[in-house]
């Protein structure tokens, strides 16, 4: 007998007698236990549930498959970068919050723009009414980034910018700013999330269909990888998908394949994948349940090793390190009794770092109400400064690894994400399942089968389904005001720049874009560099490439 | 008690400006299908003149417009605007998403039916939309 099936076994007895016993005296409080995922939580976990070969599926922190963690010393060398993403009115008014955020001790940047900025539409543009610099900072041309960056160095710090359908274009815009204050590329570090493809499936902001759009990400990637070798020209992003209602499994498989879809796209165009691959990065949430989400991020790291390596062929080990930054989730924080989400967001940050994540945003407590307030965002910052620097967590890599329960759901995890793999393939790969609506219909269920859940009380939210207060609805906060100057603010400043531009540098630089956007095979970041150099808007950019590429329409699954 | 089961209340979900969060409408959208609503949903990125389009298109009784991305105050007024100079003002406007409690009342007084949030629980949220849906049908005589 070996030593798995002697627990097994010793196991069985336990709950036939002493379980069994038990519970007829005290009954558990619910016949199944669920993950946030709605995966049973087991009773109890032993070895005999753990089926790991430690130097095949876990090794060592920094080796492959790097289940234990990105990096050989993690945050004994370096701490989780603190990044909490801000976004509102112009971009002075941005400037101000990062100043702040860095004065209280922050260490990296992360911009949110506004919805117009987002889709492509000029801050004066008539379907931007109403939206500009509300749920985000307002960019319409390098002017707009110069403010935005004002007096931060753009080669000390590092800059995340969440942008999609027009990421391209704030990138050249990056590139102009850099080149404009003569800091060299080479010396950029940072970020543009530029994932497409979750764009479709969950966060829904969109300008062409998703091939020509796929085209823009590939042409982004081989800019970035040739002339900035610290910059990150991806973030496979799962928190989208997450907050939109997919399972853990599927936050995790959705957001690999499309690191997939990236990877073929750029070796079709004739990238080697150890050129770029090192340099794709990933962008994870935390939510609520603890030990899933530690296995979850742990999971993550395993698969995309294994995939590189084994489907790709990549060689470097870089290539097959799986790095990312983590939110904690927004769609955990509720409207009511909001300093609860403080408590919410601890625990997701707490799973984050003991997931070994690179970078951290947590949520403000007002996170369900409005954009953060800087009280809410100092807080927020000052839950990662406390895990730093009191907490311990930081001192021992992968603390939970080798926990029954945690290997035990990141091998469970994994499976279901090849199961997935395999559903994708058979569908045709990821863009003709997005094409299809098909991930789309997956995440649109595993969000209505919660909303059951909510409302059928078999999971409950403190203070909102469960432990409700008369006055829990109206809490006194001092929430983020909207000011309706900057609006105007911002088509002034548009306006300024584009009567100060040389006009037919800007026509004669759009249609050199438009021409090369002919030819499938022509790189679109130089041209649109150039356009953006003289000052052409986002909108005008957007535009340009309309007539060829088309508009998305959307496939409105419910 | 009235147990019209529905009969055939047309609803229009609708997301209207560009505000890409789309998770809550399409919850609403399967919960009132399910309760045997006839559920027309928009899609994303609506603007107020087709919102409305498709409300007199589809002779809807109540528009469901989900909005999380602070243009409420925008985007409410011109619908409203444009159904009653087309004379549809019979058709119910409810608002669901992430309202400001101090916009609730704004909203109220300019003739939004109702304003929701992601705390109701569905079939509470059903309830109400079939109410404002039978209320228009006896407006007009249709009951």
């Amino acid at each position: 007998m070996s030593d798995r099936e002697r627990i097994a076994a010793e196991r069985a007895a336990w709950e036939q007698q002493d379980v069994a016993e038990f519970a007829r005296r005290r009954p558990e409080r619910r016949e199944r236990f669920e993950t946030f995922s709605g995966e049973q939580h087991e009773r109890l976990y032993t070895p005999a549930d753990v089926d790991v070969d430690y130097a095949r599926d876990l090794g060592f922190p920094g080796r492959y498959p790097f289940t234990r963690g990105a990096y050989p010393t993690m945050y004994r060398a370096q701490p989780w970068t603190m990044r909490q993403i801000a976004g509102y009115g112009t971009g002075a008014d941005t400037n101000a919050r990062f100043r702040y955020l860095i004065a209280q001790g922050q260490t990296g940047i992360s911009v949110d723009f506004d919805m117009p900025t987002l889709m492509g539409y000029d801050s004066d543009d008539p379907r931007s009414e109403g939206e500009v610099g509300r749920e985000g900072v307002a960019i319409d041309t390098v002017d707009d980034m110069d403010e935005l960056f004002k007096d931060i160095e753009l080669d000390r710090i590092s800059v995340s910018m969440t942008i999609n359908p027009t990421a391209w274009i704030l990138l050249a815009m990056y590139v102009v700013l850099a080149q404009e204050r003569n800091i060299p590329l080479e010396r950029l570090a940072g970020t543009v999330q530029n994932d497409i493809i979750k764009e479709y499936i969950a966060q829904k902001e969109w300008i062409y269909p998703p091939r020509p759009a796929m085209r823009l990400v590939r042409d982004s990637i081989l800019y970035s990888t040739a002339r900035m070798p610290h910059y990150n020209p991806v973030n496979v992003s799962g928190y989208h998908i997450r907050e939109a209602g997919s399972t853990a499994a599927q936050e995790v498989a959705f957001t690999l394949a499309a690191g997939m879809a990236y990877v073929e796209e750029v070796i079709a165009a004739g990238g080697s994948v150890d050129d770029f691959a090192p340099r794709l990065s990933f962008f994870f949430v935390s939510q609520i349940d603890f030990l899933e989400e530690v296995a979850k991020f742990r999971a993550a790291r395993r698969i995309w090793a294994r995939t590189m390596k084994e489907k790709y062929g990549a060689r470097k080990p870089e290539s097959m390190r799986l790095r990312f930054h983590t939110q904690t989730a927004g769609a955990s924080c509720t409207a009511r009794e909001p300093l609860n989400n403080i408590v919410r967001t601890t625990i997701e940050a707490l799973a984050a770092v003991l997931g070994g994540t690179q970078s951290l945003h947590t949520n403000g407590y007002d996170e369900a109400l409005s954009i953060p307030s800087e009280t809410a965002m100092k807080i927020a910052l000052r839950t990662q400064q406390i895990l730093l620097e009191e907490s311990g967590v930081a001192g021992t890599i992968d603390a939970l690894a080798g926990s029954y329960a945690v290997e035990s759901l990141t091998g469970r995890i994994e499976r279901q994400v090849e199961e997935y793999f395999r559903q994708i393939e058979e569908r045709g790969g990821t863009i003709a399942c997005v094409e299809q609506g098909w991930l789309q219909q997956q995440i649109a269920d595993s969000a209505f089968e919660l909303a059951r859940k909510k409302d059928a009380h078999e999971f409950e939210f403190v203070g909102v389904t469960k432990y409700r207060s008369e006055n829990g609805k109206s809490p006194e906060l001092d929430l983020h005001s909207v000011d309706p100057a900057w609006e105007r603010n911002q088509i002034e400043r548009l306006h300024r720049t584009k009567a100060a531009r040389d006009q037919r540098a800007v026509a004669a630089a759009l249609e050199r874009l438009a021409n090369a956007a002919k030819d499938e095979r022509e790189n679109l970041m130089p041209y649109t560099i150039d356009a953006v150099r003289a000052r052409a808007t986002a909108g005008e950019v957007v535009n340009t490439l309309v007539p060829l590429f088309g508009r998305y329409k959307e496939l409105a699954i419910f | 008690m009235m147990t019209t089961s529905a009969q055939n209340f047309r609803i229009v979900v609708a997301k209207a400006g560009l505000d890409g969060h789309d998770r809550g409408a399409k919850i609403v959208a399967r919960a009132l299908r399910d309760a045997g609503m006839e559920v027309i949903y928009t899609g994303l990125h609506q603007t107020p003149q087709e919102v409305v389009e498709t409300a007199i298109q589809e002779d809807a009784d109540v528009i469901g417009i989900s909005i999380l991305s602070g243009a409420h105050m925008t985007i409410f007024p011109k619908i409203l605007q444009l159904l009653r100079s087309q004379s549809a003002q019979d058709i119910a406007v409810v608002a669901g998403g992430v309202i400001q409690a101090t916009d609730v009342p704004k909203l109220i007084e300019m003739g939004v039916a109702a304003v929701y949030d992601a705390e109701q629980p569905l079939a509470a949220l059903v309830a109400a939309v079939r109410e404002h849906a039978g209320e228009r049908r006896a407006r007009l005589g249709l009951a």
